[in-house]
């Protein structure tokens, strides 16, 4: 007889393995399909392996001056968006005042707020205050919105845990407030700041609903890739996922083996 | 108030408060609060051409937000969306909470770390290539039609993308990672030993999990499904790639009112939009009894 | 080394009353305090010890009165420009930095030069006994090095004055003891005027030249060298905070020339009255228990009070005997115990002693009662 404890891991065990194969197969599927020869992105028929979609991807210019926004623009939001949730972080978390509660709704609200109403707005009010229209500013001031979010989110995480008497200690000690920040504060949010940076460079760069909405006439890669599947679809775009995946995993396993190193060392 | 500027100036010196209140201020007032304002007051505005804008015309009305009720087309497309993004919401729930358990209170070692890993993998996935995947599969000539049309189930291809169904397939592959995290984090802090007692009292599974997991998981399901709502109800990607005309989203029909040039009406609907995740949020809030602090986390 | 300059610190009728708290913090402290003394503030936890000590620091501001350091008013001058060093309870090592940076770190937020600050804090490791220990991280030192370090850190900056926040709460009962000494030898030999704050009057009695005792409403109540404060307490809630000390409820009948005789319930008493009461204020007679002795022979100038034992609790070098009069007024008396003596029996009636110099008569004011 087979006990109940069996059937449950069973279970368990195919549950686990579903899950997974509904995660990853599609995305064996899209890779699968860039090296295909057939000139419609699909899995069948096979019609002979060729490296050919990287290379049609590789010379397309639009993807180039594409990916060089989505660098730029990335690259402004860190700038923006770290020092602001830095600066929202410490007024949270060391002033008391009463409406504190209401103001800390309003900074969150723009993560609890779809996408594409931040890109709209953030369009309008350029456009209506400054003239401005859609372009690489707009996108990063509307990505900007809600990255600044998440960032303040974990730098408070880490703020929350500081000793307070460091840095009065530091000021007894002849410090001024600037030496204080650098020397102490700073110092301590290190890493915060750093993941914080991480996550605002890759929230820009995957970002695709604010983005569509406020850059106007400009392209950063994810609004690319949307145009190109929208309009004709060529295996190229799976060439482009096939390389996402790459660098993805090649992260996750260097991410795995320094965290594995960083455990043996203590 | 003296007091609180005291103290304010007392740890980050009178240069210092000023650097943060700015940069605070340039956050709230020129990125979150004005464009809003400025939204509503477009929202509120009749769609002009250009020479007639803040002529007499130009007065305030409700005629953006009437068209909802008015246009029938626009009308069902709303509801359908929001019973769509309910699914959508609901479906990821059921496929993510045997995981996020699974995750946060059975896995240990390396088993943890793998499946961490391999649930982090899609996530770092562009959200557009992760549809386009669904694509390749759904389609006439897609993975699915040819696995049924080769076992002989089917003698012709499915259209499976005539309905909503690909869109909402799609929604739950691109957004089940926003639902797993919330549930991990809130199951997480869960004192494993509360599980065992109520086990050793001789609790079956399905009571262990609806008398304690449930309730000690409210806040994470209270912020996956506000997550996975909002994502659905504002998602543009996925109608865009894998809907057919029958299946047009509420967004789709904001983003068509922006290519025609008439914002007022967009603003209008986006706002009616912002307005529904709000209702969203505030139920969840109340049907979970959790506050604002607890969600974002 | 005689860098350190000392410098005197007067304390002018300073209140401090936190925006939004009912009660004042600190009340009217008038405290000088000289260069170059060991000056404690014994009180019992939320006696304003803490705030007082910040007030000179200069992380707050008082709401009335002034604070001087050298004769110069400090008033709205922060404290990274007051020539103060603070050793807080907690230590608040730079967990970041190495035990040198630590050290240096003064000197750094002074523009001086990297060879100087390096050699300074070997100087100063050196006169904590705390040699070679400069590349270690702070977090590999154990509680009493970070307690040395704690300390060199603040002299690393040469301050007037060094404000310590009962800095030796957090160690174990034997580190304790040996850190007082240690702590002593430091400022003996540095010549820094120390100010510490401490709820353990073991600590502010065997480290301090003076004590302010300080009660629980924020005021001052007796400032006075270690024996003083042991032997003439000035008000009642000194005479029951610091040592052990028997209390009987009392009414002065007559008083003269710095005496005074009062009415308990079981007789009369003759004793000091530092406070100048007169007669029928309500009053305490306080005596101590090692100075009531078991009566031989009738002396004139003594107050007899006949009891009966209670209980007696042998405690080694000493015995500690629990007595009544007629089921009230217990108190107790402590004996040496040299080996010889006999002790009196439980239940048995007895006659006890005490000096009147050793009875001081203090007005009814609030008490300590731990």
């Amino acid at each position: 007889m087979i006990s109940s404890r069996v059937v449950l891991k069973l279970a368990i065990g195919s549950y686990l393995v579903l899950f997974f194969v509904y995660l990853f197969l599609p995305l064996v599927f899209m890779s699968v399909v860039a090296f295909n020869t057939s000139t419609i992105p699909q899995v069948t028929p096979w019609e002979g392996f060729t490296f050919n979609w990287f290379r049609v991807l590789f010379a397309d210019s639009q993807m180039w001056d594409a990916l060089i926004n989505s660098f730029i623009v990335a690259f402004f939001v860190v700038i923006i968006s770290v020092p602001i949730g830095l600066a929202a972080s410490l007024l949270l978390t060391r002033l008391q005042f009463k409406a504190r509660n209401s103001f800390y709704a309003i900074l969150v609200s723009p993560l609890l707020m779809p996408g594409i109403i931040i890109g709209i707005s953030t369009f309008l009010f350029w456009d209506k205050a400054f003239h401005l229209s859609g372009g690489l500013w707009t996108a990063i001031m509307a990505q900007s919105t809600f990255i600044s979010g998440y960032c303040m989110l974990l730098i408070m995480a880490r703020a929350q845990r500081f000793n307070k008497t460091q840095e009065d200690a530091a000021f007894d000690l002849g410090a001024t407030h600037r030496q204080v920040f650098l020397k102490i504060t700073l110092p301590f949010l290190k890493p915060a700041l750093i993941t914080a940076a991480a996550l605002a460079f890759m929230q820009s760069f995957e970002n695709y609903n604010s983005t569509l909405f406020a850059i106007g006439f400009e392209q950063t890669l994810p609004i690319y890739i949307g145009s190109k599947l929208r309009s004709f679809i060529s295996p190229a775009m799976n060439a482009l996922a096939c390389i996402f995946i790459l660098i993805t995993i090649t992260g996750a396993v260097v991410y795995e083996v320094m965290r594995r190193r960083e455990a043996i060392k203590r | 108030m003296r007091k609180l500027r005291q103290d304010a100036i007392r740890q980050f010196g009178t240069f210092g408060i000023l650097l943060i209140l700015g940069t605070v201020g340039f956050w709230v007032i020129c990125m979150i609060l004005l464009p809003q304002l400025i939204m509503i007051d477009y929202s509120f505005r009749p769609f002009l051409p250009l020479r007639e804008i803040g002529g007499p015309e130009d007065n305030y009305t409700l005629k953006n937000y009437m068209v909802l009720f008015t246009n029938e087309f626009h009308r069902i497309i709303f509801i359908k969306t929001i019973w769509a993004s309910v699914i959508v919401t609901v479906t990821a729930l059921f496929v993510c909470y045997p995981i996020s358990f699974y995750l946060a209170k059975v896995a240990k070692g390396a088993r943890f770390s793998l499946i961490l890993v391999g649930l982090i993998i899609p996530y770092w996935i562009n959200e557009l290539l992760r549809i386009f995947a669904w694509q390749l599969i759904l389609s006439d000539a897609g993975v699915l039609n040819q696995f049924l049309l080769t076992i002989n189930i089917i003698a012709d291809p499915i259209n499976f993308r005539a309905g909503n169904g690909a869109v909402i397939m799609g929604m739950v592959y691109a957004y089940i990672l926003f639902m797993v995290f919330p549930l991990y984090n809130a199951m997480e802090s869960l004192d494993r030993n509360q599980i065992d007692a109520a086990h050793d009292l001789g609790a079956s599974w399905p009571r262990i999990h609806w008398h304690i997991v449930i309730p000690h998981a409210k806040p994470g399901i209270a912020v996956g499904c506000i997550m996975t709502f909002m994502l659905a109800a504002g998602s543009i990607a996925a109608p865009q790639l894998l809907g057919s005309p029958s299946s047009f989203w509420f967004t789709q029909i904001i983003y068509t009112n922006f290519e025609t040039a008439n914002w007022n009406q967009g603003a209008a609907y986006s706002m009616v939009l912002a307005g529904l995740c709000l209702i969203f949020i505030f139920s969840m809030m109340k049907i979970f009894k959790v506050n604002l602090r607890a969600i974002a986390k | 080394m005689n860098q350190y300059i000392g410098q005197d610190i007067e304390i002018i009728d300073v209140g401090m009353h936190y925006e939004g708290s009912p009660k004042a913090a600190l009340n009217n402290i008038n405290v000088h305090i000289k260069a170059g003394e060991f000056f404690s503030f014994l009180g019992p936890s939320g006696c304003g010890k803490t705030t007082l000590l910040r007030l000179i620091a200069g992380f707050l501001d008082p709401t009335e009165g002034q604070i001087r350091i050298g004769e110069k008013d400090m008033c709205r001058i922060g404290p990274n420009k007051r020539p103060t060093a603070m050793i807080f309870q907690n230590l608040a090592l730079f967990t970041l930095m190495t035990v040198s940076e630590n050290i240096a770190f003064g000197l750094e937020m002074r523009g001086v030069s990297l060879d100087k600050r390096r050699k300074k804090a070997e100087e100063l490791l050196e006169l904590v006994n705390l040699p070679g220990v400069g590349n270690k991280k702070v977090s590999d030192l154990s509680g009493g090095q970070m307690q040395r370090v704690a300390i060199a850190r603040g002299l690393a900056v040469e301050p007037s004055v060094l404000l310590l926040d009962e800095p030796l709460s957090a160690l174990d009962l034997k580190l304790r003891q040996h850190m007082r000494t240690e702590l002593r030898q430091i400022q003996k030999r540095t010549g820094v005027t120390f100010i510490y704050i401490t709820h353990d009057q073991g600590e502010a009695l065997t480290m301090s030249d003076r004590i302010g005792v300080m009660s629980a409403d924020g005021r001052i109540e007796q400032i006075a060298t270690a024996d003083n404060l042991y032997n003439k307490p000035n008000t009642a809630f000194v005479a029951d905070f610091v040592g052990a000390n028997n209390s009987f409820m009392a009414t002065v009948k007559t008083a003269n020339n710095g005496h005074a005789v009062v009415e308990t319930s079981f007789g009369f008493l003759t004793g000091i009255n530092p406070q100048q009461l007169s007669s029928g204020q309500q009053a305490i007679a306080f005596v101590r228990p090692e100075v009531i002795s078991v009566l031989e022979e009738s002396k004139s100038e003594e107050n007899t009070i006949k009891c009966r034992v209670k209980n007696i609790s042998f405690e080694g070098a000493f015995v500690t005997i629990f007595l009544d009069v007629d089921g009230k007024e217990a108190f107790i008396m402590r004996r040496h115990n040299d080996g010889t003596s006999l002790f009196p029996e439980i239940d048995s009636e007895i006659d006890v002693c005490f000096g009147t110099h050793n009875t001081r008569l203090l007005a009814d004011g609030a008490c300590f009662h731990a």
